[in-house]
C-alpha cells in the first residue's frame, strides 16, 4: 500500500542513492527473469509458448530499461542504461530468488512466472499511486502488459495441473519446490521501509495475504495440493543469490565485459 | 478517456508519411504514438512520440525515421520518448484500422468484447480476410507483443488480431 499520511508528519531523509536501491529491488527482478525466459528463445515446446514467452521477456526487459533510465539519471556518477544493467557484480542485483530459477522444465517456467506475475500485478496496481511519478508512470504502462502475463502463465497452470498424468507430476513438483521463494517477494527491506514511508515505495505487507488467497485458489482449481513447508528461503533482496546466478551474469554480461563499452 | 494529440499542422504530413517499421501499411500518426509535434524557433521540430509496449523494439527505428524525415524537410529534429499517459489502441485512428484490416490484420475492438474474447467468453473478433465471426484465439502472444494469434474457423486461415490496451 502506498502511505497516505506519514509523509507528512515524519521528516524523511531519502537521498537519490536510496531511490536507486529501491529501483534495483523492483527493476531487477524483470531484469533477471527476462534474461531468464528470453533463453528459451528458440527453445519453447511449441512455437506459440515460444513466440509468448518471449514477447514476455521483451515487455520485462522493455521496463526494466524504463528504471535503468531513471537510475541513470538519478545517479551522481555518469552512468547509462547499459552500465546498470551489464557492470554490475553479483550482489549488487537485488532480484528476488524465485526469477533466477533455472528453466527445469516448461511446468517450471509456468509455475515460476505466474508466482512472479500475480505479486508483480499487485505490486504495479499499488505503485501506481506513487508520489513519484516516474514509478506511476512506469506502473501505469507495465500494468497493461503484466495483466496479459498473468492470464498466459495462469491460464498454462491450469492445463498443466488438470491436465495429463504426465503433466501434472511436473506442475506439482514444480510448484512444490518453487512455493519455498514466494515469502521473499514480500520482504521489505529497511530500504523499502523508508521508501515506503515515504510514499514513494510500496508497502507489501498488506498485500501478502491477498496474494497466497489468489495463488492457493487457482493451485486448488488446477486440481494441485499446496505445499506445506517450514520454512522459506530468502537472501536475494539482500544480494545473496542462489548458485544460479552467477551462471545468469556470466551470460547476460558476457558481450559488455568482453568488449567493454560495445553497442548494437 | 481519449486525448488528442498535439500535432502542429505544417508538421502533420510529415510524420504521417512516417511508417511504423513492423506494419508498414500504419503510419506513426494512425498508430497514435506521436503525442505531439510543435514548431520551435529556428526550424526546430520537436515531437514526443509514446511505444505501444514497454519493450517494443521499433521505437528506436521510429525515432530515427522522424528524425530523416524531418530534416528531409529542412528541420532540425528532437524527438523525446514519454512514457505518461500510456498509449491505449483508442489512439488508434479509423483510417489506421482500416489500413490494418486490409493488411490482414484484425483490428482492435472495443474493449468489452476483445476481453471477453481473450477470457476465452465469447469469440468476437473477426476474421480480416472473410468477416466470419467464428474464430478462436489460438495465443495470447504473436509474431510482435502488441498482437495476439486467433484462427478462422470458416476460412481456416490464420490471422493476427491487433490487441486492444486500455
Amino acid at each position: 500500500m502506498i502511505r497516505e499520511d506519514s509523509y507528512f508528519f515524519k521528516n524523511i531523509e531519502m537521498t537519490n542513492e536510496n531511490l536507486i536501491q529501491y529501483i534495483y529491488g523492483i527493476a531487477d527482478n524483470s531484469l533477471i527473469l527476462g534474461q531468464r525466459i528470453s533463453e528459451l528463445c528458440g527453445h519453447g515446446p511449441t512455437l506459440e509458448t515460444d513466440i509468448a514467452m518471449t514477447n514476455i521477456a521483451l515487455d520485462l526487459l522493455g521496463q526494466t530499461r524504463s528504471y535503468y533510465q531513471y537510475v541513470a539519471e538519478l545517479s551522481a556518477k555518469d552512468l547509462t542504461e547499459d552500465d546498470v544493467a551489464f557492470l554490475r557484480t553479483e550482489r549488487e542485483y537485488k532480484n528476488v530468488l524465485l526469477v533466477e530459477q533455472p528453466n527445469t522444465d516448461f511446468a517450471y517456467v509456468i509455475v515460476r512466472q505466474y508466482f512472479f506475475d500475480v505479486f508483480h500485478f499487485m505490486l504495479l496496481k499499488e505503485l501506481e499511486n506513487s508520489k513519484n511519478v516516474n514509478f506511476q508512470a512506469i506502473a501505469k504502462k507495465s500494468l497493461k502488459e503484466v495483466s496479459y502475463h498473468k492470464r498466459f502463465s495462469g491460464d498454462w497452470l491450469k492445463r498443466l495441473g488438470d491436465g495429463t498424468e504426465e503433466s501434472k507430476a511436473k506442475a506439482q513438483q514444480a510448484v512444490n519446490d518453487l512455493w519455498v521463494y514466494t515469502d521473499e517477494l514480500f520482504q521489505m527491506t529497511d530500504n523499502d521501509i523508508l521508501i515506503a514511508e515515504a510514499g514513494y515505495g510500496v508497502d507489501t505487507n498488506p498485500l501478502k495475504s491477498a496474494y497466497y488467497n489468489e495463488i492457493t485458489a487457482l493451485i486448488k482449481g488446477s486440481t494441485l495440493d499446496i505445499p506445506e513447508t517450514p520454512y522459506f528461503q530468502k537472501g536475494g533482496k539482500q544480494g545473496i543469490h542462489t548458485e544460479h546466478m552467477g551462471f545468469i551474469l556470466s551470460d547476460m554480461q558476457y558481450m559488455q565485459r568482453t568488449y567493454p563499452d560495445m553497442k548494437w | 478517456m481519449t486525448q488528442l494529440a498535439d500535432i502542429d499542422i505544417e508538421l502533420h504530413d510529415i510524420l504521417k508519411s512516417v511508417p511504423d517499421p513492423e506494419i508498414p501499411v500504419l503510419s506513426i500518426i494512425d498508430l497514435g504514438v506521436v503525442r505531439s509535434a510543435k514548431l520551435l524557433p529556428n526550424q526546430v521540430a520537436k515531437v514526443e512520440i509514446t511505444p505501444t509496449y514497454s519493450g517494443c523494439p521499433a521505437m528506436d527505428v521510429i525515432g530515427d525515421d522522424i528524425k530523416a524525415e524531418l530534416k528531409k524537410h529542412g528541420y532540425t529534429p528532437e524527438v523525446k520518448l514519454i512514457l505518461s499517459p500510456a498509449w491505449t489502441t483508442d489512439w488508434m485512428t479509423d483510417e489506421g484500422k482500416k489500413a490494418l484490416k486490409d493488411y490482414g490484420i484484425a483490428p482492435p475492438v472495443d474493449a468489452t468484447s476483445d476481453k471477453e474474447a481473450l477470457l476465452g467468453n465469447k469469440r468476437v473478433i473477426p476474421c480480416p480476410q472473410c468477416d466470419s465471426k467464428n474464430t478462436k484465439l489460438v495465443s495470447q502472444f504473436a509474431s510482435t507483443a502488441c498482437k495476439a494469434m486467433f484462427k478462422c474457423e470458416d476460412c481456416e486461415e490464420t490471422f493476427d488480431y491487433f490487441k486492444c490496451l486500455i
